[in-house]
């Protein structure tokens, strides 16, 4: 494998050790364009039940590319790249709509829903005057196509036709946790997103960072949400870049927070409204919280029975929007719905559990900025990537930076 | 709508952004009714029926609990609002209860300095004028003109 980003060497250390330039190195930014997004690896691109009828389209991204996601006349689902094969420009402006086909705003030319492009304006021109010659070949440099799998109605896409199949991407663990979550056809229930002022990896690195939660996040912790004494554990997929952290629901007591004097444990303190956090075990098993991620940016949360998959899309070296879209199930009843409703009050840019994870990667960001030939280090839980039954580890977050590697060349 | 009940919306609007513009989020549940509704969402949301809030509050008590996690419990850098808001469109109702409509805009000022434009939007109130703790507010819903927001959003809109 060709060395990117001349100049930069991994740490002889390995995953371990993460160097601070990881964060801010704008050809780096560049270069993970191209090999992780544009890369071997499955992106998800939207819920399938975004697109609910035929002849509807959704915009998204890999990465910074814009993506268009179709489901068309026949109710088969295509992405593509959201860009004109003319003169580049986007070919959906809105967001989300109905149509039949595409149709560049710029200059009208038109593309299937598939992304095929099937008529040129003008193209023979007018009066025997304009037009392009007849040796032209318009669809010279036409809009990228994905290959799509969907799973359980999480649509996924790469751009690269030689990517391994979906499931053995995600390794049978992390199927399994989905198929887990996903029992049901979606309902949607709202959307949001937050502007990260950060590099998108150290939100990844959060999310798999299961040492942090009782740490950082400590309304979770006083009540009981999320204890490191609870049971729980981590299952890491062979490849390394893909993650499940769970816990159940139950707390089995102790009292190292109090002994330990820390802050998150604060004695006494009850909501007086505590129906944020009751929660019925809707899949039987007792896990209160399951966190499942999929490199290089897919997020597939349940928070009790707050339900949400999460998204980024790579603004720029140091701007991340995180997207957010909140689901139940269609057999949900109303008791369900507004439970879900209420529990949403845990995540998001104002949720009680997840209002410092939009803060914390740019508290890094700000902190690495001056150090880039610095070394942070990542040895907590050992130096291996194994699935373990405690959750006081990193061992994702060396996960993360072991796929990274192979995927990045380092 | 008289003016008596138009001079009583403003009053009720002034002193609520006042009060989160003042830090003084202890005040901030007492202009509510204790059954109220408060829910921040965004105009997306509302325009396609999903009814899915970033803040979603269906009692006082709800409030107060907010306002202790936000005092003792969450972690976020040091920051105040600044509201700016326009005359309320209001509409008469029924039961003392009138609907206004007011827009806002709020600008955020970290303890760093950096003052931005946070959010924009709307309030779709329903206030009760009548009673012996009136006017309060029985439903808020804060629409905000956009699905983004900066880093986090910790104090109420």
């Amino acid at each position: 494998v060709t060395m990117v980003s001349p100049g930069r060497q991994w740490p002889a250390e390995g995953v371990t050790r993460v160097p601070y330039w990881v964060y801010s190195d704008r050809d780096l930014f560049d270069d993970e364009q191209e090999r992780v997004f544009r890369g071997p690896t499955w992106n998800f691109l939207c819920l399938d039940a975004e697109l609910p009828k035929p002849n509807t389209y959704r915009t998204s991204a890999i990465g910074a590319m814009p993506v268009v996601v179709t489901r068309d006349n026949d109710g088969k689902l295509n992405a593509f790249e959201n860009r004109c094969a003319h003169r580049g420009s986007l070919l959906c402006i809105n967001e989300r709509g109905e149509a039949r086909d595409i149709v560049c705003v710029y200059h009208n030319w038109s593309y299937d829903l598939a992304g095929n492009l099937t008529a040129v304006a003008f193209r023979k021109g007018m009066g025997g005057k304009g037009g392009m010659p007849a040796d032209a070949r318009p669809d010279e440099n036409p809009p990228r196509k994905l290959k799509v799998e969907t799973l359980c109605g999480l649509v996924f896409g790469t751009l690269d036709p030689n990517a391994p199949p979906l499931e053995a991407y995600l390794g049978p663990e992390i199927v399994k946790g989905i198929r887990r979550v996903m029992r049901a056809p979606v309902r949607v229930l709202g959307s949001y997103s937050q502007m990260l002022q950060s590099n998108w990896k150290l939100y990844m690195e959060n999310v798999k960072d299961s040492y942090h939660a009782s740490l950082l996040h400590t309304f979770f912790t006083t009540f009981r949400l999320n204890r490191l004494t609870q049971k729980g554990g981590l299952v890491i997929s062979e490849s390394g870049g893909n993650h499940i952290s769970y816990s159940l629901a139950a707390d089995t007591g102790g009292k190292e927070y109090e002994q330990a004097g820390m802050r998150a444990a604060q004695e006494g303190f009850g909501l007086e409204a505590p129906q944020v956090l009751n929660h019925v075990d809707e899949y039987g098993d007792g896990v209160g919280l399951q966190i499942l991620s999929v490199f290089p940016t897919f997020v597939l949360q349940q928070t009790r029975n707050s339900l949400a998959v999460r998204r980024l899309v790579t603004h720029g070296l140091e701007k991340t929007e995180l997207v957010w879209t909140i689901f139940g199930f269609t057999d949900d009843d109303e008791a369900m719905t507004e439970r879900r409703l209420q529990q949403a009050n845990l995540i998001g840019p104002a949720g009680y559990i997840s209002m410092e994870d939009g803060a914390a990667p740019g508290f890094v960001q700000r902190g690495v900025n001056t150090a880039a030939d610095i070394l942070s280090v990542v040895e907590m839980g050992g130096r291996g990537i194994k699935s373990d039954d405690t959750r006081v580890t990193e061992a994702s977050v060396r996960g993360f930076w072991t796929f990274y590697r192979s995927q990045m060349g380092f | 709508v008289d003016v008596a009940t138009t001079f009583k919306v403003q009053e009720l609007q002034a002193r609520y952004i006042q009060a989160l513009d003042d830090d003084r989020l202890e005040d901030w549940p007492n202009f509510f009714t204790d059954t109220c509704r408060y829910i921040v969402t965004t105009a997306d949301n509302l325009a396609q029926g999903m009814p899915l809030g970033m803040i979603y509050a269906t009692s006082r008590a709800m409030l107060r609990d907010r306002v202790r996690s936000l005092r003792d419990a969450n972690v976020y850098e040091a920051q105040r609002y600044r509201h700016m808001i326009a005359p309320p469109v209001i509409a008469p109702g029924e039961g003392g209860v009138v609907r206004a409509q007011t827009s806002f805009m709020v600008v955020r000022i970290m303890h760093t300095g950096e003052t931005m434009m946070f959010v924009t939007g709307r309030y779709d109130d329903r206030i009760v004028l009548e009673g012996p703790d009136a006017p309060r507010f029985v439903e808020k819903t804060v629409v905000l003109d956009s699905r983004v927001i900066d880093t986090l959003l910790a104090i109420p809109i």
